[in-house]
């Protein structure tokens, strides 16, 4: 048993060790060019190489990232609290809601920029802007999903309004708060990356954009790495706190052992 | 018609949806319950049986009517009731005794002095979950008891904070017969000790002439009472009881009403 759950958590690993093998084979053996598709010995020599530059931007879009999602948590948490509590504040506000996370949030970098400058503030508000929808649904859902049968119970003891939502419906919509955070940390990386690159001097997103205006193909490969494991990092913290907060939404399933 | 009744209906009808879309759920109910009385509701599905639960608690406004409990006239949903029901509705995030402390946090006088005499209010959640054969499981969460444990920790919550009026709305149907008996004996005990006034709805007969003073059988929708039942035999009753000729007779009487109502 024990030996198998070791294996299980090894899996991720062997697998990205072979995706990253096959690459260099492939590349190798087809003799594909370093401009097109580089090797990632190369990419990972090239992140060594510039790890200083790297290092820098990499905090920055990180910098930017957890602030915007940071918003985005309190923004969603609120907006789904008041949407899922009341019946008003949902048919006026859901459809509001839904134009605005249909709208691609890259053409709305160019107004922010109008109004802020472009740096730092734009890409915490692009972070925070795709982010806090996915959020704020899923708090709603959880409220909306309260079992009528509860409810009574606490209506027949004489519970109020506000004492049915921090009894009921705030625990009963943790679950769908924590699988929301999973997706918003990873949707505010896009955010604050696609922020970077059209409006900003620093960030990963700014350094790729340069390094491929220049050629440096393998320069912007390792920042497209880096992107992606800060993304896998963000997601793992966020799936310990999920397991931590929401035991019993896991029950007796093999996730929460 | 008692005047003096606990819980008292007059006249009460109950119409779900509107226009095309309305049905008539119950119509012309009239019931008068004495204070302290066991009484049992049952009929053919969608009567109205759980509606009347509904009513009687003021979750829902009946369509006319009037509904009285404890002298007052119903208009909203009336404070420290006891309910369960079929599914037991612990919630899953709290400990069964966080669980059974729910109404203690709401309900009047006790929320107010919860956190000053908190380990006096624990304790009587213990004692109530000792007297169900709960006590080990205090801190165990809902999911972790089995099904019978749950509806004897659902029964615990409905009656800690000694509501006058307990309604339970099939809170058996879900277990086997064995532990369904076993929680009967365990219902009894409680109401003897604390005498309130309990409603039971129920789809099982024994269960009902087992548990209650008097047995009011419903039509099929719309509902209304069609027939009553005195259940005179002696309490404490046992498993033994139920295998008399009296009982017998009584469950029989009960179900020929209600196969009458099932034909027509
Ligand atoms: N929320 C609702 N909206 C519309 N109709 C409803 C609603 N709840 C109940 N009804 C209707 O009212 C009638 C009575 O329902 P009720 O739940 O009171 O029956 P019941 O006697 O409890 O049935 P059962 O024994 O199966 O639990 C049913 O015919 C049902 O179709
Ligand atoms: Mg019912």
């Amino acid at each position: 048993m024990k030996r198998k759950k070791q294996l299980q958590s090894l899996v991720p690993w062997l697998v990205t060790l072979a995706l990253f093998l096959f690459w260099e084979l492939t590349c190798w053996l087809f003799k594909v060019p370093p401009f097109v598709l580089p090797r990632p010995s190369l990419i990972f020599t090239t992140m060594y190489q510039f790890r200083g530059q790297i290092w820098f931007h990499s905090l920055q879009t990180l910098f930017t990232t957890i602030i915007g999602f940071g918003l985005a948590v309190g923004g969603g948490l609120l907006i789904g609290l008041a949407v899922g509590a009341s019946r008003i504040v949902y048919t006026s506000l859901y459809p509001l809601l839904i134009g605005f996370n249909s709208i691609p949030k890259v053409a709305l970098v160019p107004v922010i920029v109008i109004w802020f400058g472009i740096g730092t503030i734009p890409a915490i508000i692009t972070a925070f802007s795709i982010a806090f929808f996915p959020i704020a649904v899923n708090v709603a859902t959880g409220l909306a999903t309260i079992e009528p049968e509860m409810r009574d119970v606490l209506r027949s003891l004489g519970a109020s309004r506000y004492e049915i939502l921090t009894k009921v419906g705030i625990p009963r919509s943790t679950p769908y708060l924590f699988a929301s955070l999973k997706i918003a940390i990873t949707l505010s990386f896009i955010g604050s990356v696609i922020s970077e690159t059209v409006a900003s001097n620093q960030g990963i997103g700014y350094l790729m954009l340069s390094a491929s205006s220049r050629f440096e193909v393998p320069l912007v490969f390792a920042g497209l790495l880096v992107v992606g494991a800060m993304g896998i990092a963000m997601y793992a913290i966020c799936v310990l706190f999920e397991q931590r907060m929401t035991k019993w939404a896991f029950r007796g399933s093999e996730l929460s052992a | 018609m008692a005047d003096n009744a606990f819980v008292d209906l007059h006249n009460v009808s109950l119409a779900y949806g509107e226009d095309e879309e309305r049905i008539l759920a119950v119509e012309n109910l009239n019931l008068a319950i004495e204070k302290g009385d066991f009484v049992a509701v049952v009929g053919p599905s969608g009567c109205g049986k759980s509606s009347l639960m509904k009513l009687v608690t003021g979750l829902l406004p009946p369509t006319g009517g009037t509904i009285f409990v404890d002298g007052r006239q119903v208009t909203g949903p009336i404070e420290g009731v006891g309910m369960a029901f079929q599914s037991s509705t612990l919630m899953p995030w709290r400990t069964t005794l966080d669980n059974i402390m729910l109404p203690f946090e709401i309900v009047k006088p006790h929320k107010h002095r919860l956190r000053t005499n908190r380990s006096e209010y624990v304790a009587a959640g213990e004692r109530i979950l000792q007297s169900v054969g709960l006590g080990n499981f205090t801190h165990k969460y809902p999911w972790q008891l089995s099904g019978g444990m749950q509806q004897r920790a659902n029964l615990c919550r409905a009656l800690i904070h000694e509501p006058q009026l307990l309604m339970l709305d099939e809170p058996f149907g879900a277990l086997d017969a064995f532990t369904r008996e076993e929680l009967w004996s365990v219902m009894q005990n409680l109401w003897l000790e604390k005498r309130f006034t309990a409603v039971l709805v129920t789809h099982d007969l024994r269960e009902a002439a087992y548990l209650s003073d008097t047995v009011h059988v419903m039509s099929k929708r719309p509902g209304q009472f069609i027939f009553s039942k005195k259940i005179d035999i002696p309490r404490p009753r046992t498993l033994e009881t139920t295998f008399t000729p009296q009982f017998i007779d009584i469950v029989h009487s009960l179900r020929e009403k209600i196969s009458n109502e099932h034909e027509l």
